[in-house]
Order: structure tokens, then sequence, then C-alpha cells
């Protein structure tokens, strides 16, 4: 019988079966940052273990909250930064050069098909889009990670999700992530990888992709997947090319990571896009989506545009494109936080940092800082922020707030509204203008 | 090995997250001990007062899908430090189910049903149960009230349990 991309990611990275369905995986790649992994740093000193398993294979990035807003939080980039140091991890990526992990590290060209990869972050499902095995894990798997280069999953079932039509205009692939996760359930794959697949999958970048597979962890995925393809091929281009002959000779390769025809899957669903409205979301967990146009008119204190969900150079295009010649309602607080330097260079390059100035937004370094509420745009007690991000749990972006998720379009008309708005309100004026 | 006995506290609510189990602001802690004061401080729940509501409990007694979000390790820790080390649920979320067996602490799942007559029969009393892991046998006990329930723990589980947790799992045996 034919296998998932991620039992073929498994079969070839299986080191034990130690009891029933649990298999121990060896890690192509371990990712840190600087909240979850110093515990694991001063576990592994305690222990007098303060090896790494193969500093090649560790890439580790300050992000969380950076510069650092305090003595505590100067102190996890200290204490990371130390132990890069000590170990000889090159690919460190302090301030200056650091970025939002999930942005940064598929830039750098560290996720490729066919990878295990395991961070002491939930959203490393994100790095799935380029056909990789990657989960979020907790700071004990991270430290076994860091020390042994493996880690235990049960064995991986797989539900497919074909998106099918084509995105109507001003539906993005934020919108569909929304549209799913209201199917699923915040628990709907749990134990689960979702594999993405069908037209409007493969007609995505690797950006939108990235988007998709970011937001599995909300219907409890382990990880979401899509088949590597051209795309792949020449988003990694730069970082293989001195590996492969030609990019079909890539091509060709990557195809050992695609789902074969037979492969048995624990659930298959059709989402059709054809007729999908923008979306957010409201209340307090991720699954409680509607279209925008039902909470059309609500206020909000803030609007963020960034996070590993959205924060990438696609996402800042988009939002500039509405915002262009325009300025935010008087009313709201706009912050918008390029998720990594390259992305901040290139919205430099191409007049977008400028289009948001002019539009009255505060434009921070890279970071996750405002996305769950530690720097950079937190909120007051009663505040309504509307958020590119991931999640809306109750007090995500500051005790006592609200955050309803949305795409870069949604999140920048309803910065110039003033209250939730449909990108439409703006771009068909341009149209008419 | 730990001993999972203790007193119940009852948390009748499903998608309990880690944000409210704790909130990114005390992320910035770097022992676990720091992290006591504020376990379920978010915590979106009528009728529930996270700073009482925990007082001497050791079990903690949940609906479905139990953690789920953000994968710190910093909410079972959290419990671990107030002394809750075994949580039962309805379902769990996986990283969080992970991280409890990982710290040598346990998250055991119950069908809904069974939950159901826990919650009946001795929320607002004042419960304790003891664990039987050679039985795996929960008995609950109040006023006048008990009853037995068997659980399932899968053998890697128990395995991490009886190990103390992971890190010395994985360092004995890779």
């Amino acid at each position: 019988m034919g296998r998932t991309i991620t039992e073929k990611i498994f079969d070839a990275h299986r080191v034990d079966n130690p009891a029933g369905d649990i298999q121990v995986i060896r890690l192509d790649a371990v990712f840190c940052h600087e909240i979850t992994t110093p515990v694991a740093i001063n576990d592994l000193v305690a222990r007098g273990k303060d090896r790494v398993f193969d500093p090649s294979k560790i890439k580790a990035v300050i992000d969380h909250v950076t510069p650092a807003k305090d003595s505590k939080t100067a102190e996890q980039g200290k204490i990371i930064r130390d132990w890069a140091r000590r170990h000889g991890i090159r690919d460190f990526f302090d301030i200056g050069r650091n970025g939002v992990c999930h942005a940064l590290f598929p830039e750098k060209g560290f996720v490729r098909p066919g990878y295990t990869i395991i961070m002491g972050d939930s959203h490393t499902c994100t790095h799935g889009a380029f056909g990789a095995f990657a989960a979020g894990v907790g700071t004990t798997d991270l430290e076994v990670g860091i020390l042994k280069g493996v880690c235990a999953f049960k064995a991986p079932k797989t539900l497919k999700v074909e998106v099918t039509g084509s995105l109507p205009e001003g539906v993005y692939a934020k919108d569909v992530i929304l549209a799913l996760i209201g199917r699923l359930g915040v628990n709907g794959a749990t134990n689960k990888v979702i594999e993405f697949t069908g037209p409007v999958v493969e007609a995505m970048s690797m950006e939108s992709r990235m988007t998709l597979c970011n937001m599995a962890i909300e219907a409890g995925g382990t990880c979401g997947v899509c088949s590597p393809d051209a795309v792949t091929v020449d988003y990694l281009w730069p970082f293989i090319e001195k590996d492969y002959a030609s990019k079909e000779a890539a091509l060709a390769d990557f195809s050992r990571w695609i789902s074969d025809a037979d492969a048995a899957y624990d659930g298959v669903m059709t989402l059709d896009v054809s007729t999908l409205t923008p979306m957010l979301t409201f209340g307090y967990k991720p699954d409680q989506v509607k279209p925008v146009s039902e909470l059309a008119g609500a206020p909000v204190d803030q609007v963020y545009i960034g996070s590993c969900t959205n924060g990438r150079i696609e996402d800042l295009r988009v939002a500039a494109s509405v915002l262009k010649g325009r300025r935010i309602a008087d009313t709201v607080r706009g912050v918008v936080s390029p998720a990594t330097p390259e992305v901040y260079r290139m919205a430099l390059a191409e007049g977008i940092i400028q289009i948001f100035m002019d539009a009255g937004f505060c434009v921070t370094n890279p970071t996750c800082g405002a996305c769950l509420g530690m720097s950079n745009g937190v909120l007051a007690e009663g505040e309504v922020c509307a958020a590119t991000t991931n999640r809306n749990f109750n007090g995500r972006m500051g005790k006592g707030g609200m955050v309803h998720l949305m795409s870069p379009a949604t999140a920048a008309a309803t910065a110039l509204a003033g209250s939730i708005a449909n990108s439409e309100l703006f771009t068909a004026r341009e149209v008419r203008a | 090995m730990i001993s999972f006995d203790g007193k119940v506290a009852f948390l009748d609510r499903s998608d309990i997250n880690t944000d409210e189990i704790i909130p990114a602001r005390y992320l910035t802690e770097i022992t676990k001990e720091a992290l006591k004061p504020y376990l379920m401080e978010d915590l979106k729940m009528e009728g529930f007062d996270p700073k009482t509501g925990f007082a001497g409990a050791s079990v903690v007694i949940s609906r479905a899908n139990f953690g789920c979000g953000s994968s710190r390790e910093h909410a079972p820790w959290a419990f671990e430090v107030n002394g809750i080390r075994l949580i039962i649920a309805e379902s769990f979320a996986r990283i969080f189910r992970q991280n409890m067996f990982n710290c040598g602490m346990m998250a055991v799942e119950l069908p809904a049903a069974t939950l159901d007559t826990l919650f009946a029969r001795f929320a607002g009393k004042e419960t304790h149960v003891t664990v039987d892991l050679a039985k795996n046998l929960f008995t609950f006990t109040a006023a006048g009230e008990s009853l037995e329930v068997p659980f399932a723990i899968s053998d890697f589980d128990r395995s991490l349990v009886m190990a103390g947790g992971w890190v010395d799992f994985a360092d004995r045996n890779y």
C-alpha cells in the first residue's frame, strides 16, 4: 500500500520503536528561541550534560522579545547567546539579524523537503509547507533534541484537505485556513498531520503555503504539509543550486517526498473556495470564525500586521496595496512588524514602509512580541485588536484584551475604517478611480 | 516513583488553553518555581477562582482538548510547582499531553460519559482520588461516596512516569 509524505519521512528517520505506536525519529534540525530554550540549557548544565548533538543542525534566534524589554528578557537572551557561542552554533541570529523564527529559518534555507524538525514553539508546523515534518514540542523534548538529536512521536495519521476551485479577488490563504479551522474545530486534527493539496494550494506561493501550515496547530494538528513542487524548488534554489545540476533534477529528487496515489489517509476533506469571502474570528477560540461582513463596523483599538502567520513580504505588499495614499482612522493604533530583516529590507526598497508610515502605522523591528502579548503592542484591559496573527485566546495580546484574527488585507482595511471592514471597500474605490 | 493520589479540583470547561494556564507575560521566568503564583491567572470560567480553587489540590479533572495552544512547558510546570501532577480529561492537545509525561507527570483520558458521572457526583464536594498504577484504577471518594474508575495508559507513557521523565529515559536509551 502507498504511503503519505509524512509516513515516508518517518520511515526514513526512524531510529526506534520503543513501545506500541511510538516512533523515535532522527532530527535533521532543532530550532531554538530565547523563551523555551533557556530552561533546557540550564537543565542540561545542571545535569552535567551541557552538550549539543550537532551544532550545524541547531539553529537559534532571539525573536520573542527583542530588543530585550527588561532584565529578565535580557537574561534569557544572554543564556541562549552564551550557549550558542560555547557550542559553536554558527546559525545564531541575534539582534540586527533576527526575525520571527518561522519566517526567518525558511528564508535562510534551513528547511528542506523530507526534513524532520522540532522547536519549542507550537507554530513549528509552519515548515511543513516545504514537504517536511516539523512539530512544536515542549522544553523537555527540545532538551533531548539538543542533546541526542531525536524525538518521540506517535505514528502519524494524515488528514488530507483538498482545496479546490479558485480564490476570489481579495481572499487569501489566511481566509482559507480560518474557514478550514472553523470546519475542523480546535481539536479536529489532534495527533494528525494536515496535508494541504489541490489546485489552490499548487497555485500558492511558499509564503501562502506557510500561512496555511502555520495554523494547522489551531485545529490541533501536529504539522501542516504541502507536496514539494516547482514552487518549492524555486524558493530554495539559491541554497541548493550547488547540489543539483538543474531545477528539474532538484524537483525529481524532492518528488521522493510526495504522497503515493494509493496512500491511506485518516480522513479526506474538500474545501471549495470559489465562493469564499474574507473571514475573521470572533470570541476566544480560533474555530469561532465568520465572514468579515457579519462583523463589519465593530470598533477596534489597534491593528497589528505581522507574526509567523502573516508578516512576510507578500503580506506587507497586500496590506500596502489597501493602505496606499490613505490614512488610518484617528481612533486606531496601527502597528506593523516585518517578520525578518530581509522582509523589512524588501519592504523599504519597494516603498512599502513609506506607505505604512504615511498611513500612520508604527513600524517596529522584526519580533514576535505583540502576537503573544509580550512586547511591542500589548493591549490594555478591554481593548480590541484586529490582527494578522494566529491566536485569539482570552488575554493573548494583553490581559483582558480581545483579538480578531484576519488577513493582512482585512487588517489594513480595518485600520483605515477604524472598525472591522472588508478590503473590498477600499480596493473597489480604487478600481472606480 | 511519585504518588498521584490527592484532592481533586474540577474545571468544567473544554478547550482550556496554555495561555490561560500560564499567560505569556510570565514566560520571562527561567525557573519553574517562579511560575507558582500565576497558575490559571487568565482562566475564563464562571464560578471558578484560580486564586483559591486549587488550594490543596493535586489532581485536576476537566473536559475536552485540555492544554491546547502554545507548546509552553511552563503550563505543566505551573501545575507541578503547585503540587498538581495528574490531569484527567476527555482529551488533550498533543504537545501538552506529551509535556506532562515528559516531566514524569500524568495526563489521563477518560470517556466523556465517565467524566459526566464524575462531575455530577463529585464536583463541588471535597473529593480525593487514589491512583493504583498496578491495576490502572482510580478510586474517587467524597463524603459517603466512592467510585472506582479504570483507566488506560500506554506502555511508553508508563515508562516515562517510571523513569521520572523523557530526559532520563532518552539518556539511557539513545
